[in-house]
């Protein structure tokens, strides 16, 4: 591959409410048995990109210990490797990121030293399978500055938490307006660029000696005009679970056989850290339907439509229903949990119960004491 | 120079003929085992559990899955840069090459291995046990008794002691005479196949029993030590510990593992299980599907019906099937409204829609009555079976089969069909 990788993992949001107290959205947990990084690294693995790094800062200790090797994503090479960059205090510079331009400048020297002619980024929350190839070689053919992976959403799907992007009939870039009050258009922006390495050093230099923070408002935008910058359209599955509704249907979405056999089944594999766990245990009593269910979870009670993640324990007589329950929770007997998602390492006490609405999901928060054996 | 206080040797080599179309392509230690394990991952975790960090697999009997299973040992940190896994299987030499001809023949063989590592004491295992044990507690015990050898001994009924090989000891737990399966057991502190050797008292052995015919631990080694007045001491077990080499202790031992709670617990915190996992997504279980008391592997599509059963990765059982005791390895796949009763179906094998495994009377093997014996339909790996037959009971089934091997679309019980080749 003729491009090095560069995953933005730093940020947090406050459309995911409690969930983001914990960690940073490109740690949460999707899938079962996935993290939402996971995604954009095994892109880039299956991509053959060797060289990636990964930008963090918001309470990146999950994210950290996620990332703890990279042999999981088959980086780890000799030649390339996986590396996370948090902000440091150097000689010339003692701020957090001030924004993603920013996350790229006081990284500068790994665009620097880097000798592959391009660069890929990706935003860590983007839940997708793309062959990056294919966005470079659709950026060599139109000769672009900057190629923008972009998406034409359904009508009825609020797109305001996005980058809206207008193109000509060559896929051209006209207008881009980000997270605008009312939008003009169904074509969001991915989060996902391709462009070449000079080129954005010279963009990022020329920023930071502006005061200026932002790829988005202060590139992508400032530049619209100046240099060509196209738009690759995804037409195959893609999520951004930057908000609780977003996350929650996302996770919903891998009950479709569709999606999972696109995500699970089709090559290529997407990779996570192997977690070393037992095979799920169904106890009698146990009633599943229609549900995901990872390993070392234990099930006494009843689950429908829901989303387990790793480790879950349900007790007995338990009704879990249009619910997520995260990695690591305990629930005690006869407990209720419908339209929830119950965040990691909770432990749930026994005779309680939880009800969200299908358009008011609850986040439940629960740390109790926890007596097992 | 390098130095490791103990290293273990893993035997890793035997066929297990007594696992039958099990075991036709693949090495006993290699056999799936509890959803997701393969056997071998017991003996390999207690190690990298216990802090021993440098093993030797001995294999010889179709090592392809076990090779590639274990690798460079990444799964159970074993990929170390000093010591490690490392595979060892027979190899030629100047002057002529021989098999491994025994367990101690094939320890004998890889003397420059051991004494690369300038071991004080080599700890010997078995690829084909299930438990949980820490060997450094072992070899405290060991040092502590100034022994030679330390075998690894567990109480067993009496009236099963005469299956197994005996030791007799004094009170402080000195081996004093041994009695291979005993007509009148006179202790029943059973012999588990776990040793410990200081260092030179094994190559002593080794050496001057290297012209022995398939020289044997329990056969040659040990009375050999023992008659040469060297120190053997038991070291009592007490925990679980079960030898999967038959089919019926094979299937008992993952049935064990879906009781409410398992004498032998994976679930725990503690000294964990590591394996290679090749999948890493959910399972799924369908609207329809009806789950009760299993486990279930990693990708595993279940839209049927499941009881008392251990299920491996990367299986579907589609609308209908129905599954009751039974084990299903990894990627098989079971037909729409098939039944599968009884049943141990290897990896990679398709059960035809409406298939009917399991049916009818107990009857005697007409292959080998003593290897199936325990009233168990046994499908080997990559096997095909058509739609809609009925197998019977105690049954073996490999290879690709089609209807007309089923005469008027039946096997009786006691019957087989066992071909060459399979869906690869």
């Amino acid at each position: 591959m003729r491009a090095i990788g560069i995953v933005l993992a730093g940020g947090n949001s406050k459309r995911m409410r409690e969930l983001s107290r914990k960690r940073a959205i490109a740690a949460m947990p999707i899938a079962g048995s996935f993290r939402s990084v996971d995604f954009a690294l095994s892109n880039m693995s299956n991509s053959h990109i060797q060289s990636v790094a990964v930008l963090t800062q918001y309470n990146s200790r999950s994210l950290n210990e996620h990332l703890s090797s990279s042999k999981w994503w088959d980086f780890g090479r000799k030649q390339g490797g996986m590396y996370v960059f948090t902000p440091t205090i150097t000689a010339e510079h003692s701020d957090w990121y001030r924004g993603t331009a920013d996350a790229l400048y006081q990284n500068l020297d790994f665009l620097k030293k880097s000798h592959e002619p391009y660069v890929v980024i990706a935003a860590g929350d983007g839940i997708y399978k793309l062959d990056y190839n294919k966005v470079l070689e659709y950026h060599i053919e139109k000769k672009a500055d900057i190629t923008i992976v972009c998406k034409d959403m359904p009508a009825d799907v609020d797109v305001t938490r996005f980058g809206i992007v207008k193109t000509n009939t060559d896929g051209r870039i006209l207008e881009f307006e980000e997270k605008p009050m009312v939008a003009d258009s169904t074509t969001i922006s991915c989060g996902i660029y391709v462009i070449r390495r000079r080129q954005l050093i010279e963009m990022i230099e020329r920023c930071a000696n502006e005061d200026r923070y932002d790829f988005v408002q202060d590139i992508l935008v400032r530049y619209k005009n100046l240099k060509r910058i196209y738009a690759y359209k995804l037409e195959s599955y893609w999520s951004n679970i930057a908000s609780v509704k977003s996350y929650y249907q996302t996770n919903m979405d891998f009950l479709k056989p569709e999606v999972r056999n696109y995500f699970y089944k089709e090559y290529p594999d997407i990779y996570s850290k192997v977690d070393d766990l037992p095979p799920a245990k169904y106890n009698p009593g146990a009633v599943v339907k229609n549900s995901l269910v990872s390993s070392g979870c234990i099930l006494n009670g009843i689950v429908e439509n829901s989303v387990l993640f790793k480790k879950v324990y349900i007790g007995n007589n338990c009704v879990i229903k249009n619910s997520i329950i995260l990695n690591d929770v305990y629930i005690g007997d006869n407990t209720v949990v419908e339209n929830c998602i119950v965040e990691s390492r909770d432990t749930i006490r026994a005779n309680t119960t939880y009800i969200g609405q299908p358009d008011d999901i609850k986040i439940v928060v629960e740390k109790n004491e926890r007596y097992t054996l | 120079m390098v130095k490791k206080e103990m290293i273990a040797m893993l035997l890793a080599g035997g066929q297990g003929s007594r696992l039958g179309v099990l075991t036709q392509k693949v090495a006993k230690p290699a056999v799936s085992f509890g959803g997701k394990y393969r056997i071998i991952d017991f003996p390999l975790s207690n190690c990298i559990n216990s802090g021993v960090d440098t093993v030797g697999v001995l294999t010889q009997y179709q090592p392809l899955r076990l090779n590639a299973h274990i690798g460079i040992g990444i799964p159970w940190d074993l990929d170390r840069n000093v010591g490690g896994v490392t595979i060892l299987p027979p190899y030629e030499k100047s002057k002529g090459s021989d098999w491994y001809t025994g367990t101690a023949n094939a320890i004998y063989q890889n003397l420059e291995y051991m004494e690369s590592y300038n071991p004080e004491y080599v700890l010997i295992l078995s690829g084909d046990h299930i438990y949980k044990m820490d060997y450094e507690v072992m070899l405290e015990y060991h040092k502590a008794n100034n022994a030679d050898v330390t075998i690894a001994a567990m109480p067993v009924p009496m009236e099963e002691a005469s299956r197994f090989g005996i030791l007799i000891t004094d009170d402080t737990n000195k081996i004093t005479e041994f009695e291979e399966k005993p007509a009148q057991p006179r202790s029943n502190l059973a012999s588990m196949g776990i040793y410990i050797f200081s260092w030179k008292v094994l190559k002593e052995a080794l050496v001057k029993l290297k012209d022995e015919p398939g020289c044997d631990f329990g056969k040659h080694i040990i009375p050999y030590c023992h008659s040469g007045g060297s120190r053997i001491f038991a070291y009592e077990y007490n925990g679980y510990w079960k030898d999967v080499g038959t089919l019926g202790s094979y299937w008992e031992a993952n049935m064990e593992l879906i009781d409410i709670i398992p004498e032998f617990n994976l679930y725990e915190e503690y000294w964990k299980i590591y394996t290679k996992s090749d999948r890493i997504p959910p399972q799924y279980i369908s609207a329809d599907a009806k789950v009760g008391k299993c486990i279930i592997g990693e990708g595993t599509e279940i839209y049927g019906e499941v009881t008392n059963s251990v299920i491996g990765s990367g299986v579907i059982i589609e609308p209908g099937a129905v599954i009751r005791d039974s084990i299903i390895m990894q990627d098989s796949v079971v037909g729409a409204g098939a039944v599968v009763e009884k049943a141990i179906v290897a990896e990679d094998v398709k059960v035809g829609a409406g298939a009917h495994l399991g049916v009818g009377e107990y009857a005697a093997s007409k292959y080998d009555p003593k290897v199936y014996q325990f009233d168990l339909v046994i499908v080997g790996e990559h096997s095909v079976i058509p739609e809609g037959v009925e197998i019977g009971k105690n049954t073996a089934i490999s290879g690709v089969t089609a209807a007309e091997d089923y005469q008027d679309g039946r096997l009786e019980s006691g019957g087989y069909i066992v071909k060459a080749g399979g869906n690869v």
